[in-house]
């Protein structure tokens, strides 16, 4: 253990370090510690030059471990790995003290008090690297096949990529056909080509690729394994239809007697049947039949779909499926849900008559939705004469969400084209900001100017129907403060149009922990890297794309789904991928067959060998999370990487400085080396 | 389901013992019927209304102070104001001792003339209005209900004082007025304008001001045909009350709403005389109103057959 000499390097980080911990007085004083045998300090350590610095005192010196103090292992410990491995050492002989997120960065007030705090933390490094073993990665092989959750445009993107390359995707879809939300858009901005008609194709190909499976009205269940070796479990809900006997001629729904408001791709501005396929274009042309509207499974009669079809395809008795799948990687492009604006009450959507959400007058503009294009009030006659528009529902606001839902304004600027298009209406448009950053937009907000929409500056306070003065009565009166001219308005409007929020769907949370991804507390999916990483997730072989990691318009989601697909192409190309070694180990002579941990593992990685009477640990399946390693109440289970010894060790490197020298030499083992 | 009965020291306020017997006498009958004791507060003094603050605010923080002070001398944990003036100017100082370190030194340099004084925090200013809802619940409220007020059409009235600042129901658009006359049988109409100011002392000062604002808040409870405003403030009772036939007279109108107290409501509901509740002290007459309290639940509005033509409308949140 004393042959033992390990290189510590300090780095600066430029002034994230440096400008708060006093990086010099670091790399000295970890030159005092045991069997320390190099102490530098450098600008930048994950330079070339940094590395190299690394590599080359390795050979001069004959190092045998190394720690580098930096930033968060997140960020650069596979970089030093790959640099010690090229000197020559084992890349598990390498430790990360993490001196900028856990120091520099959270103590920016106090330099004395930051500098302390991570000469303890690079003690504990040099303590901890003394007592890691060699270790040596596993190689995983990637299956094929690829899992894309969500058939939006982000998911439709990533599918076709991948099996346009020649190799098999599976796509799993909430709803009972893909599409998205682009399949309710009318138009799209700001280009104002219709959505459908850049969609469908799209969706024809998703539904048609010899390469992709496509499992609609379906979610995933179970989620196991790992990178190139996921094992999935889909639920296929039952749409009480065969579907090898369906023809799509839709004798079911035009029979169906049972009519209700359909809250998903109408908006809840239209209704559907019992008996339903969401749209004309829908991809897989199939029905479902909503089991929760159906008379037949409230009455116990009716059956009119069945006795009308020609081809026998109902089947009323049809049950949930269960689908097993292997794949090797997983995007998901789940989606976002529209805020709900009955939240905001002030602006009285759910209460007045006349005031919609932006997604149900998308529905309203569109030709093939509920008004066949009119925009018309709610009692489906009569056209407005004035609009009002409100940005920002549940965007840009404490209350709901803080953030900016990015895709409104220039969905704002559509409907007032939309209106003025269709019915020559007036437009008020209550703003805060109008944002516009893309390619084209900002030259499509003027020429909605230059067509005579009104753009108010001012946050609405209130949509109320109380008339005051003369011209209100019958009215909407949108109340909000004009800050251009620092004036109170009232604006008596007929209808009023939400711009509500893009939110993550209510049980994203519940996903994330699913497919074992982080996620911000609204219910974001988290990149890897918000900038140079934004389709990894800190779960290799799992991606995201599109509004399922924040708000993106089309061009946005369309950018990600194919980066996504470029990233999984990547693994498939490589053919295999080296994992992590870090597992728990039990040793089975000791083990006492007591199960404890078999319950405990959240990966299921452990199982009993019946006739030994001990717990093993599949070592594919483990994730190195240590629940077991702590819970054995006979301490014969082994975190690699973390064992009992290393983390004694790194406990008494951090309160090095706080020890007695004789207690130094009792813990340790040895004598503080001279100073060099 | 009753909650403890010793912590709430009660602060009645001066309107409450002059212009709105009604609200006080109504409060205690359902307080009582509720198993609530409310311990006043001992020798307690103005609150300073709403005019004090504008003049000069040491002397009306540390009056208002003092009554915090007596209060927690009391040992309760929270203190109950029926009028929202009150409980603004309670709740206020409460919370800027709090935040501004000068102010509650200087306050409490002159509460320690007469040998009081008081950590901010220490207790929690609520509105008769929270108790109720919070403390005992819409379950407890329902099981009392004896005669529910069914039929009758009541527009639910919060005024301006208690919604802002930082109230934990929505100061946009509160419900739980309307959730707790829901709870006592009521038809709870829309009114758009429920949070809106009653004019206050500006019928003092200006009464062609205050006029327009007490007509704009009788206008829109008259357009859903309310039979009733109920309210949770002897200002906005007054005001709505009281100046309604000059309203009438200014704006050749015709109102003849009843401005009620919620705590008469919910009494009646529970089966308390009219009496009781202090009723019959208002200036328009709740008897026209109280006759339309049927035997029997309205007949739920039959399912209107849907017209073709028009859009589905959005539910409204639960």
């Amino acid at each position: 253990m004393t042959e033992e000499k390990v290189g510590v390097y300090v780095c600066h980080c430029g002034h994230n370090i440096a400008g708060t911990v006093d990086v010099e007085d670091v790399a000295e004083w970890a030159a005092g510690m045991p069997n320390v045998a190099i102490s530098r300090d450098y600008k930048f350590m994950c330079s070339s030059l940094g590395q190299e610095l690394v590599e080359e005192d390795v050979k001069e010196y004959g190092l045998t471990r190394i720690v580098v103090a930096a930033c968060s292992p997140h960020m650069h410990e596979p970089t030093f790995r790959r640099a010690c491995e090229r000197a020559g050492l084992n890349p598990y002989l390498f430790e990360m003290a993490n001196i900028r997120e856990h120091a520099s960065w959270v103590h920016t007030d106090d330099i004395n008090a930051a500098t302390e705090k991570a000469k303890a933390i690079v003690g504990g490094s040099i303590r901890r690297v003394m007592e890691l073993e060699p270790l040596e990665p596993f190689i995983a092989e990637i299956n094929e096949p690829t899992l894309v959750v969500g058939g939006g445009i982000a998911g439709i993107n990533t599918a076709l990529e991948i099996a346009n390359a020649g190799h098999p995707v599976y796509m799993v879809e909430r709803e009972p056909s893909i599409g998205g939300h682009m399949a309710q858009l009318d138009k799209t901005f700001p280009t104002l080509d219709c959505s459908a008609c850049i969609l469908t194709p799209k969706m024809f190909d998703v539904g048609n690729h010899p390469n992709i499976t496509l499992m609609t009205y379906s979610e995933v269940e179970q989620v196991d394994g790992y990178v190139g070796n996921f094992t999935v479990r889909v639920r296929k809900k039952a749409r009480k239809i065969i579907t090898d006997l369906c023809t799509g001629c839709g004798d079911c729904w035009s029979r169906c007697p049972a009519k209700v408001v359909d809250d998903v791709y109408e908006a809840g501005l239209g209704y559907r049947t019992a008996i339903y396929r969401p749209f004309p274009q829908a991809v897989p042309k199939y029905p479902v039949i909503d089991v929760d509207t159906c008379i037949y499974y409230e009455k116990g009669t009716c059956k009119a779909c069945q006795k009308f079809c020609p081809t026998d395809a109902i089947d009323f008795d049809q049950e949930d499926e269960i689908v097993v799948l292997n794949v090797g990687n997983i995007v998901l492009a789940t989606g976002y849900k529209l805020f709900d604006a009955r939240k905001v009450p002030q602006y009285g959507y759910g209460r007045l008559a006349n005031v919609f959400t932006s997604m149900e007058f998308e529905r309203m503009v569109n030709a093939s939705g509920p008004t066949g294009g009119k925009v018309l009030l709610r009692d489906g006659v009569t056209e407005p004469q004035t609009v009002g528009i409100i940005h920002c529902v549940g965007s840009r606001d404490r209350s709901y969400n803080q953030y900016c839902s990015n895709t409104c304004c220039m969905a704002a600027l559509k409907f007032a084209h939309l209106v003025k298009e269709r019915t020559g209406a007036e437009i008020y448009n209550f703003y805060i900001d109008i944002r516009t950053p893309s390619k084209n937009y900002e030259e499509f907000y003027h020429r909605i100017l230059e067509e005579g929409a009104h753009l108010i500056r001012g946050r609405a306070a209130e949509v109320t129907d109380a008339a005051r003065l003369p011209g209100e009565e019958g009215k909407l009166i949108i109340q909000a403060e004009d800050t251009l001219i620092g004036k109170q308005r009232r604006i008596p409007v007929d209808m009023v149009v939400l711009m509500a929020a893009m939110e993550p769907y209510d049980d994203a949370v519940e996903v994330s922990h699913r497919f074992g991804i982080g996620c911000s507390e609204a219910g974001f999916f988290t990149e890897k890297h918000p900038k140079l990483d934004p389709v990894a997730t800190m779960t290799d072989g799992v991606f995201i794309a599109g509004a399922c990691a924040g708000p993106k318009d089309i061009p946005e989601s369309v950018e990600q789904g194919a980066a996504a697909a470029a990233r999984v192409l990547t693994l498939i190309g490589q053919g295999e991928i080296e994992i992590e070694p870090i597992r728990a180990t039990i040793d089975e002579d000791r083990c006492s067959g007591c199960r404890i941990c078999n319950n405990l593992c959240p990966y299921s990685a452990i199982e009993f060998v019946e006739d030994l009477g001990v717990s093993r640990v599949n070592p594919a399946l483990c994730k190195g999370c240590g629940t077991c390693v702590a819970a054995c109440p006979s301490q014969v289970i082994e975190g690699q990487h973390f064992t009992f010894d290393s983390i004694m060790a790194q406990i008494e490197g951090v309160l090095y400085d706080r020890m007695e020298d004789t207690e130094r030499v009792t813990y340790l083992g040895s004598q503080p080396a001279e100073a060099k | 389901m009753s909650p403890a009965n010793d912590h709430y020291a009660y602060y009645p306020g001066c309107s409450i013992r002059s212009t709105s017997k009604a609200y006080e006498q109504s409060t205690m009958k359902v307080v009582e019927s509720l198993g609530m004791t409310f311990q006043e507060v001992e020798d307690w003094n103005c609150c300073g209304a709403t005019e004090y603050f504008s003049i000069n605010s040491l002397p009306a923080y540390s009056l208002v102070a003092r009554n915090l002070s007596l209060a927690a001398e009391q040992g309760a944990s929270d203190l109950v104001a029926p009028c929202s003036a009150c409980f603004l100017n309670l709740h206020k100082t409460d919370k800027y001792m709090g935040k501004y370190k000068d102010l509650n030194e200087d306050v409490n340099q002159a509460l320690a003339a007469g040998n009081l004084g008081y950590e901010p925090g220490s207790l929690q200013i609520r509105h008769l209005l929270d108790v109720i809802v919070e403390d005992i619940g819409f379950d407890t409220i329902a099981e009392k209900t004896e005669k529910p007020l069914w039929g009758l059409r009541v527009a639910p009235y919060y005024g301006c004082l208690i919604v802002r600042p930082d109230s934990k129901y929505n100061p946009e658009y509160p419900t739980h007025l309307d959730e707790l006359l829901r709870v006592l049988g009521a038809t709870v109409v829309d009114f758009p304008l429920k949070t809106h100011c009653c004019g206050g002392h500006m019928t003092q000062i200006s009464d062609e001001t205050a006029y327009e604002l007490i007509r704009r808040l009788l206008h829109n409870a008259d357009e859903y045909q309310a039979d009733a405003i109920a309210t949770i403030c002897p200002m906005c009772q007054m005001n709505l009350d009281v100046f309604q036939p000059q309203v009438n007279r200014m704006f050749k109108t015709d109102f003849d709403i009843p401005i009620l107290y919620f705590t008469q409501l919910m009494g009646l509901a529970f089966g308390i005389s009219e009496k009781e509740l202090g009723f019959g002290s208002e200036v328009v007459s709740a008897n026209a109103a109280l006759k339309k309290i049927a035997d029997e639940a309205p007949e739920k509005a039959k399912k209107a057959r849907r017209d073709k033509k028009a859009l589905p409308m959005p539910e409204s949140l639960p």
